[in-house]
């Protein structure tokens, strides 16, 4: 059950609970960033230290074994960038198009 | 049938607790409510009563874990006073806003500083807002009785709030008084097992105590507001049903000899009972006097008090706050007690004592006192203080 946009204090639900699990991913906090990680995959070791350090699990492994951030979840907090023991990740300004 | 026996309150609340049938228990202990904990420690040790007793260092552990394991499905008791409700205090609110029926007996007790152990109303007054239903008992066999009733008010599917229970520190909690106490199956028979609303379930997960953003939370707030308003008629159907069953008849407001009064002394908690003595006293000298006892603190029983103060015999109303707010109306049952009243057209005029703070006695010549004051200001239509805001405070060495 995907709940309303925007509930009135009775469609709420009871006591403020979410009923369905996981829909925090309805709630897409990539826009809070102001720089985004961008990996250099010629530098890109696949060891997965991003992966396993990023707070909102945006990173995804792709097909090659590379790990990129989902800007859509990324909120640009530069933990990855840090992190990174091949330092192949820069943060780069966000720019709306 | 239930037996009069002679026994410590204390002990006698900490037996509804069992009778109830609570699933855990998890409180700190402090003075005056240990008695309490310590029985239903002892109950859960030597295997009378089959709860898991969480023994933690602080009473904001407490009340954490009275929140986790309510919101797990358990039926939830915990006790406190004073300095201990203080420490709860970010929790007691998310008991409330979780809307996980824990159900608590405070044994009332002045906060400091200074340090004092003994009996006020300060520690309640201070979670007021908090949005539990709180009631006020002013004797052994109330304090037993409303714990009881507690769980049927609590836990209803229609209500799911948490409920405190208010007794006062010492002169209630640590006194031998001859006590009714049910069989446990006349309990039993009250108090059904506990069906929760909405419970943790790893085969059914969900979020409990989410963030609220700016676009949720009006609408949460929203929704706790009209859950305790919405209660007030499921605690009027619990006190129905419990006189009808036991015999012995709980109202939102009581009165004593009120009903040609034209004088009346409003207050909460033991006091009401030394009141009456007093009333009885002033009686006998013809003087037309009763008292007032707001039990239900939260939800207010605006329409109640209503009923009992307005349009009637009563002229003047005394209000005895237990507590001051500093700087301010400058007691809180005073100031709701007016507040209430504003829109009424004949309604009587309500002035404001404090008196018993950190467990000083009130006597007889000082309920008397309260009286009189009530008396010239209905004779001179003006609060007889130098400032009306000024706290008047009885028994006082000035």
């Amino acid at each position: 059950m995907k709940l309303k946009e925007r509930p009135t204090w009775k469609e709420l639900p009871f006591a403020c609970c979410i009923p369905e699990p996981g829909n925090s991913v309805y709630y897409k906090t990539g826009d809070w960033k102001t720089l985004k990680p961008v990996v250099d995959k010629t530098k890109c070791i696949k060891c997965g230290t991003c992966w396993i350090f990023c707070p909102e699990y945006a990173y995804e492994e792709d097909e090659y074994g590379y790990y990129e951030s989902n800007y859509e979840y990324c909120k640009g907090c530069g933990i990855c960038y840090r992190e990174c023991p091949a330092q192949c990740i820069t943060m780069e300004e966000e720019v709306v198009e | 049938m239930a037996k009069r026996t002679g026994i410590e309150v204390s002990i006698a609340i900490a037996e509804a607790a069992r009778q109830a049938n609570v699933d855990v228990v998890s409180a700190y202990p402090i003075t005056p409510q240990t008695h309490i904990v310590e029985h239903l420690a002892q109950l859960v040790a030597d295997g009378d009563l089959d709860a898991e007793y969480i023994t933690v260092e602080s009473e904001h552990t407490a009340m954490s874990a009275c929140v986790g394991a309510s919101a797990a499905g358990a039926r939830v008791f915990t006790s406190t006073s004073s300095q201990g409700l203080a420490l709860m205090n970010e929790i007691v609110y998310l008991a409330s806003s979780l809307r996980t029926p824990v159900i608590m007996a405070l044994a009332n007790r002045a906060l400091s500083g200074p340090i004092s152990i003994w009996n006020d109303h300060s520690d309640v007054m201070n979670e007021r807002d908090t949005g539990w239903i709180c009631i006020f008992a002013n004797n052994g066999q109330e304090a037993y009785d409303l714990t009881l009733m507690a769980f049927r008010i609590g836990e209803d599917r229609r209500v799911m709030l948490p409920v405190m229970v208010n007794f006062d520190g010492f002169i209630l909690t640590h006194v031998i008084e001859p006590i009714h106490i049910f069989e446990d199956q006349e309990i039993a028979d009250f108090i059904p097992p506990y069906e929760p609303l909405c419970v943790l379930d790893t085969d059914n997960p969900i979020t409990v105590g989410p963030v609220g953003v700016p676009d949720v939370y009006t609408e949460a707030k929203k929704q706790q507001e009209m859950a305790i308003r919405e209660s007030r008629p499921v605690i009027e159907e619990v006190f129905e049903e419990f006189a009808r069953r036991y015999g012995r008849r709980y109202r939102p407001v009581e009165t004593y000899r009120a009903d040609d009064a034209e004088i009346v002394l409003l207050a909460q908690g033991s006091v009401i009972e030394a009141a009456e003595v007093a009333v009885d006293h002033l009686r006998d000298q013809g003087k037309k006097v009763g008292t007032v006892e707001l039990r239900l603190w939260r939800p207010f029983p605006f329409d109640d008090l209503r009923e009992v103060l307005c349009s009637t015999s009563i002229k003047q109303v005394v209000v005895l706050d237990r507590c001051i707010s500093f700087g301010g109306p400058p007691g809180p049952v005073l100031s709701e007690v007016r507040s209430a009243l504003y829109l009424e057209k004949d309604k009587p005029m309500v002035v404001g004592v404090v008196a018993g703070l950190g467990g000083r006695d009130i006597s007889l010549e000082e309920y008397v006192e309260m009286f009189e004051i009530g008396e010239e200001c209905l004779r001179t239509g003006k609060d007889p203080g130098e400032e009306p805001e000024l706290v008047k405070i009885v028994g006082l060495r000035e």
